[in-house]
């Protein structure tokens, strides 16, 4: 499954960002073979519309769900548009891998 | 002529001394006041105007017409304010998000969008017991975006004759003051004695200079301790115009919907002459 999850650096080992709009990093993870990589968050740098930017990156990626500490209207609307599943970190979650970890076990509250 | 009255802080007396500036000149000029705080308008509970024409203030948005579409997602990439997704070839539009410029409109090479009006607001205009024409704009409550209304609200009645065009900001330092104060000649930025005060100042005195619009100050509330302001005004070579006090009659008066000149009518000749010197640094 692919997934996608922001991140306040551009690794799989560090920090989550439990924004998702304005997130500085998303990284995107293949959780059949562990290979991942970092990408710029096109909605960071944005006063405005921030959701819809990183929304449509994660929907060009083709991610089969995307995790974050919490999604705006915008942002939601676009994922249950184009039924890309949302989920949330929870309190225990540190690093990236970390929720990779829970969402394999779907451990992650799903986000309505 | 064309003044803005902005502050940086809100509550400072940008209406209070936008008003008591209208007054003072209404019976020597044709004077024109505009309330371009669109949020929260409140200069009608001095002006106490009669007000006689109204016009819905509109933003075209697009409307993706499906039949048409391609989902060639052109339209996504030209918009510079995420107004627009693409979702497999299906065009999602966020109508908060649009500023109604018309790039998708134009850009579209299938020619699959209309432009619908939004109405986001309402323009009034009407003319007070003194002549003075009053206009001003209301944001529709929820919708996000003032600017657009500012925008059709100073470009609603042209000027023909020669006016005294006094636009009321809106408190800050934002898109919705920027706009206001676009194309004024001068600025007359009312402040406080507070930390608060002072570091708004400091804000809107950057925009000031960056629109290169002439500005002068005046203090609202003064006590004894506006040296910190007086002192940075002199740094910046600012011009005091006026000094306000802090008195309770005037607080007093104003919670009565008075106006300043009907508290203190002495001050005309002061609104008076800070219109001269206005005249010879704009």
């Amino acid at each position: 499954m692919k997934l996608i999850l922001s991140a306040q650096e551009p690794t799989i080992d560090g920090p989550i960002d439990r924004r998702f709009g304005r997130s500085r990093w998303l990284i995107g993870v293949e959780t059949e073979s562990n290979q991942w990589e970092a990408f710029e968050n096109p909605g960071a740098a944005q006063s405005g519309g921030a959701g819809v930017a990183a929304a449509q990156f994660v929907i060009d990626q083709k991610a089969d769900a995307v995790v974050s500490g919490d999604f705006g209207p915008h942002a939601a609307g676009a994922f249950r548009s184009g039924a890309i599943e949302m989920r949330l970190y929870n309190e225990a979650v540190a690093t990236v891998k970390d929720a990779v970890d829970l969402m394999v076990r779907n451990e992650l509250k799903v986000f309505k | 002529m064309r003044i803005a009255i902005a502050s940086g802080k809100g509550g400072t007396g940008k209406t209070t001394v936008a008003a008591a500036l209208a007054f003072s000149l209404a019976d020597s000029h044709k004077v024109r006041y505009f309330d371009c705080d669109v949020e929260a308008p409140n200069g009608h509970l001095f002006l106490k105007p009669d007000l006689t024409s109204s016009q819905e203030a509109v933003i075209p948005i697009p409307q993706i017409q499906t039949e048409k579409c391609t989902g060639c997602g052109k339209c996504v990439e030209v918009c510079q304010f995420h107004a627009l997704a693409r979702i497999g070839k299906t065009i999602m539009t966020f109508p908060q998000l649009c500023h109604g410029c018309g790039s998708c409109t134009f850009n579209c090479p299938e020619d699959a969008i209309l432009e619908v009006t939004n109405r986001i607001g309402l323009l009034e205009r009407g003319l007070t017991r003194e002549g003075i024409q009053f206009l001003r704009g209301m944001l529709t409550v929820s919708e996000p975006m003032p600017t657009p209304i500012i925008r059709q609200l100073k470009k609603w009645t042209p000027s023909t004759e020669e006016t005294i065009d006094i636009f009321d900001a809106p408190p800050g330092a934002s898109c919705s003051v920027v706009e206001t104060m676009r194309g004024a000649d001068f600025a007359i930025l009312v402040t406080e004695p507070t930390p608060f005060g002072l570091h708004d100042l400091r804000q809107i005195v950057g925009i000031v200079r960056e629109m290169n619009i002439p500005a002068g100050v005046i203090i609202n509330r003064t006590d004894n301790g506006s040296d910190a302001i007086d002192r940075y005004c002199q740094q910046e070579g600012l011009e005091v115009f006026y000094r306000i006090p802090f008195e309770r009659k005037i607080a007093e008066g104003i919670a009565r919907g008075q106006h300043l000149l009907q508290i203190h009518p002495e001050y005309q000749q002061d609104f008076i002459k800070i219109y001269s010197k206005i005249g010879m640094e704009a």
